[in-house]
C-alpha cells in the first residue's frame, strides 16, 4: 500500500515563506497554522482581491510564491495585526505581508506610497510632502506669534524647536503645517496648560513614514535615524510619535 | 477639564481605537486611558462604544499606506465595516486620535453619506477647557461651531 501512496517531494529550494522565517523573530510561527479562520473573520481585508489572511498564509505554505508576491492584496492589508492578535498560534501574518511587499520591484510598488517616501528622502524633514526644515520652522513661528497676540491668555505659550534637554521630542504630521496650520494650535495649548517640557526638531520633525509602508528598509532606516539623531543630539528623554 | 458644555446638549460620541497605539503598542491599558479622557471631555453618558473595541478593534483602513496606495475603491470597501460600526452607535461624532484614522474615517463618512463628524481629540479637549478659538473648529459640526468660542472676535 505504501508504494501507492502520494509521496511529498522534497521541499523546493528557498521558498518565499522559508526566507521570511529566517528574518523574523521565532520564524513568525509561520508553520503553525491550525486553519481555524479566526484571522479571516476579523480581517476587514477579507474578500478583497479574492484573498484573506488564512488563504495568504496557506498559499505561502504551499509554495505559491509567484501569486503571493504579485497579488495587490498586500497593499490592501494594513498590517493592523488584528489577525495575529486573535490567532491561537500567534502567527505573524502581517510580517509575511510586509515581506511580500518588499518582494515587489520598487518601481512597481504603488506610486503614491513610493512618491511619499521619495519626498521624505529629499531633505532632513522626513516629510511626505517634501516640506523643507526652514518652511516648517517659519510656519510654526508665524502661527505661534499670531496666536500669542490674538489670544493674550496664551501670550506665554511656546512651540519650541530644537530646545535642548527637553523631556519630550514631539513629531508632527505634515498635514497641519502644510495645509491646515490652525490645527497645530489646540495641541500646543494642551501642552502649555499641562506644563509639558517638549520640543519639535527642525530635522526629523515629520511623523508620517511612508518608507515603512513602501517596505523599503534602507529608506525607512534613513528617515528613522534622522529623527532619532535629532532627538539624541538635543538630549531629549522621550520620543513622542503622534502618528 | 469639564463636560458641562455637553450636559444638556447630550451630543453623542464614539471613539476609534488606533491600531498603532492600542493593539500594536500599549494594549487595553492605553485604550482605557483614552476613554478616561473622552469621558471627562464629553460626559460619561455621551460616549457610545463600538463593538468590538480596544485591542479587538477593527482597523479603519487608513493605515499601512492604504490612503496613498491608489486602491481607493478597495480602501472604501475595507472601511465599510468601520463605517457600519460607527453608524450603529448613532453617534454624532467619531473621535479619531490618529491621523490616518482621521483621514480615513472622514473620507468614509463623506463617501457613504454619513452625517457624523470626524474629530481630533485635541479639538474636544480644548473645547472642554474653554480655549478653542473660532479658527480651530474645522472638524466640528454646526452644532458645536458656536459653542463656548474662545476669542470669537478673531474669527477669519
Amino acid at each position: 500500500m505504501s508504494e501507492s501512496s502520494i509521496k511529498i517531494k522534497g521541499k523546493k529550494e528557498s521558498l518565499f515563506i522559508d526566507k521570511v522565517k529566517e528574518i523574523i523573530p521565532d520564524g513568525g510561527n509561520l508553520n503553525l497554522c491550525l486553519t481555524c479562520g479566526a484571522c479571516v473573520s476579523g480581517c476587514p481585508a477579507t474578500g478583497l482581491e479574492g484573498m484573506d489572511p488564512r488563504k495568504f498564509l496557506r498559499m505561502a505554505s504551499l509554495g505559491m510564491d509567484e501569486e503571493l508576491t504579485t497579488t495587490p492584496w498586500v497593499w490592501m492589508c494594513t498590517m493592523c495585526q488584528r489577525c495575529s492578535y486573535v490567532c491561537p498560534m500567534k502567527i505573524d501574518i502581517p510580517q509575511l505581508v510586509f515581506n511580500a511587499r518588499a518582494a515587489w520591484p520598487r518601481d512597481q510598488r504603488p506610486k503614491g506610497i513610493r512618491a511619499s517616501c521619495d519626498m521624505a528622502m529629499r531633505n532632513d524633514s522626513n516629510s511626505a510632502m517634501g516640506t523643507a526644515p526652514d518652511d516648517f520652522v517659519f510656519v510654526v513661528e508665524d502661527v505661534l506669534a499670531e496666536y500669542q497676540a490674538s489670544q493674550p491668555e496664551f501670550a506665554d505659550m511656546k512651540a519650541p524647536i530644537d530646545k535642548v534637554d527637553s523631556h519630550f521630542f514631539l513629531n508632527q504630521n505634515s498635514r497641519e503645517p502644510v495645509t491646515e496650520p490652525d490645527e497645530l494650535v489646540p495641541l500646543w495649548k494642551i501642552l502649555h496648560l499641562a506644563g509639558v517640557d517638549w520640543t519639535y526638531g527642525s530635522k526629523g520633525w515629520a511623523a508620517e513614514n511612508y518608507c515603512l509602508f513602501l517596505a523599503d528598509n534602507d529608506c525607512w532606516e534613513h528617515v528613522t535615524r534622522v529623527s532619532a539623531k535629532q532627538a539624541d543630539e538635543l538630549g531629549c528623554k522621550v520620543f513622542l510619535n503622534t502618528e | 477639564m469639564s463636560s458641562d458644555w455637553n450636559k444638556d446638549r447630550k451630543i453623542k460620541f464614539t471613539v476609534q481605537d488606533p491600531c498603532q497605539i492600542v493593539r500594536k503598542s500599549f494594549g487595553d491599558e492605553v485604550a482605557d486611558d483614552l476613554r478616561f479622557v473622552v469621558r471627562s471631555v464629553v460626559g460619561e453618558e455621551n460616549l457610545i462604544e463600538m463593538t468590538p473595541n480596544k485591542s479587538n478593534n477593527y482597523c479603519c483602513g487608513g493605515g499601512g499606506g492604504f490612503l496613498q496606495s491608489g486602491y481607493t475603491d478597495a480602501r472604501r470597501a475595507y472601511g465599510k465595516i468601520k463605517y457600519d460600526q460607527i453608524i450603529s452607535t448613532g453617534a454624532d461624532y467619531c473621535i479619531t486620535a490618529c491621523h490616518n484614522c482621521h483621514a480615513q474615517v472622514h473620507d468614509l463618512a463623506h463617501h457613504f453619506g454619513g452625517t457624523f463628524q470626524t474629530v481630533h481629540l485635541w479639538t474636544l479637549i480644548c473645547l472642554s477647557l474653554g480655549v478653542l478659538g473660532p479658527n480651530e473648529r474645522t472638524y466640528l459640526g454646526d452644532d458645536l461651531k458656536e459653542v463656548d468660542v474662545f476669542h470669537p472676535e478673531t474669527a477669519l
